[in-house]
């Protein structure tokens, strides 16, 4: 599994894109933001709320990353070649799935180091924000997983780069306050676990602990649910072959 | 010894029967080509044997083990050239190399040897160090046949391995595939028929999941009544369209 886990992080870190949209875009956004809240004051954007939130929104690319490696190994006949190898379902899924979860926190990480100097209040409820992260990470390299296995590498483009980067932005609350809007599209957006890992990863930086089992629970749930569901197709999709 | 033995071999999808009740012995050391027209079941008997996929009826042992029972220890024994080339994009070819000899449990010193033999044996010294997804179709063409082999495989398929090189890259391939032939038991899977008369020691003719004519190139010449391998082909084929 080792070895399986290692050609991944090398297929991963040697992909340019990965380079640019995990570490290079959401410190680009990150330095917009914050520029834009020095000039035109918005709560929303102080940076103790900003840095959790761009810090879950940039795991949004790691189910980019996960789905387009899955999506290229089945199409380029890479992982056809494997299966006649003695590795095993378990060593591709968690082949996959581990190089991701450090990167994940790697660049959760830089987003908050970045943030220091923009004001950051640092301590140990940062490092519980940053803690909190591995749920909806998990969750995200799940989906990529799932997606990967049933779509082909355009298909990916389109669904994980461009549909699920935009869901996760606009449900997640982090560019603007879901109750503006209110209704269905607040209901919706509370219903999934986006909006709560922002809201986690926010009241943890605050020290707010009361909070945090009212948050807690959508991102586990929902991380375990999308894990299995992506181990059930990524299954599927070796059996029928 | 046998080598591959097939019993009632039988794979289902749905409505269409891609091989069926397949009945087929290789020897050990021997390189059989299967050849057939599109759609024949070549590619699904692979599949099958290499253990990508389940018989719906029927079995199959690769060195007497069972390719539904004792997997695991069946794709210890294997290497498998897929049709499409089959790298990993980013890694160097001696990456590449090396993933397959780890996840084979080699050790350091061992994969630091294989690695060597195989790129003398097959003059990949050269590109060793490039990475696998900018290699020409050729080159990248060797490299897969050098996957499958690293592993030092007792069974080695090779699904249409010369398709959409040219002649001269098709014959350095055919001189590599007859080195190979010392050291595996071959199951070759062609379109070209001047490859499989030029390579293979016993032939078998595949169509609609049935295998129709088995024996060497002289042997099927001879059943056909024909001058040469591709009049046999065409002959044997139409035949057995005729009795359907």
């Amino acid at each position: 599994m080792l070895a399986f886990a290692r050609r991944c992080t090398k297929e991963i870190l040697r992909d340019p894109a990965t380079i640019f949209f995990g570490l290079g875009f959401p410190l680009i956004l990150l330095l917009l933001l914050s520029t834009l809240q020095k000039n035109i004051p918005t709560p929303l954007f102080e940076i103790n709320d900003l840095a959790p939130g761009i810090c879950v929104f940039g795991l949004s690319f790691f189910s980019l990353f996960a789905a387009t490696l899955v999506a290229k190994d089945r199409e380029s006949a890479f992982l056809q070649r494997l299966y006649t190898t003695p590795l095993t379902a378990a060593d591709f899924i968690l082949g996959y799935t581990l190089p991701l979860l450090p990167l994940a926190l790697l660049q959760s990480l830089l987003c908050l180091l970045a943030s220091v100097p923009l004001g950051l209040s640092v301590g140990v409820n940062t490092l519980f924000a940053l803690i909190s992260i591995f749920p909806i990470a998990l969750l995200h390299i799940s989906l990529g997983l799932l997606c990967g296995s049933m779509l082909n590498a355009k298909q990916v483009g389109g669904i994980c780069g461009a549909l699920l980067t935009n869901l996760t932005a606009w449900l997640s609350g982090i560019w603007f306050d879901l109750s503006l809007i209110g209704g269905l599209f607040e209901k919706i957006a509370t219903a999934l676990p986006f909006y709560h890992a922002v809201e986690l990863a926010k009241t943890l930086q605050h020290g707010n602990y009361e909070a945090v089992a009212l948050h807690l629970l959508s991102p586990i749930f929902s991380a375990f649910l999308i894990t299995g569901l992506s181990i059930f197709c990524f299954l599927r999709q070796m059996q029928r072959l | 010894m046998t080598a591959i033995q097939t019993i009632n071999l039988s794979k289902k999808y749905k409505d269409l029967t891609a091989l069926d009740s397949l009945n087929l012995k290789i020897e050990e050391g021997e390189l059989f080509a299967l050849l057939g027209m599109n759609g024949a079941g070549k590619t699904t008997l692979i599949k099958l044997l290499s253990c990508l996929s389940s018989p719906s009826s029927g079995d199959a042992f690769i060195n007497g083990l069972s390719v539904t029972h004792e997997r695991k220890n069946v794709k210890r024994i294997l290497g498998v050239s897929p049709q499409e080339t089959a790298l990993a994009p980013n890694l160097s070819v001696q990456e590449n190399l090396c993933l397959l000899c780890d996840i084979h449990k080699f050790s350091k010193e061992k994969t630091n040897a294989k690695v060597s033999e195989i790129a003398e044996k097959l003059k990949l010294n050269d590109v060793l160090h490039r990475k696998a997804g900018k290699l020409s179709g050729g080159w990248q063409r060797k490299v897969n046949i050098a996957l499958a082999l690293i592993a030092e495989p007792k069974i080695l398929f090779l699904d249409e391995p010369t398709l959409g090189l040219d002649v001269t890259a098709r014959h350095d391939l055919w001189d590599l595939i007859r080195t190979i032939k010392k050291d595996s038991t071959i199951i070759l899977t062609t379109h070209y028929l001047e490859e499989a008369e030029s390579l293979a020691d016993r032939i078998g003719i595949l169509k609609n999941g049935k295998l129709i004519a088995l024996g060497t190139t002289q042997e099927l010449k001879e059943k056909a009544n024909a001058q040469n391998l591709e009049t046999a082909f065409v002959s044997l084929i139409r035949e057995e369209e005729e009795l359907c």
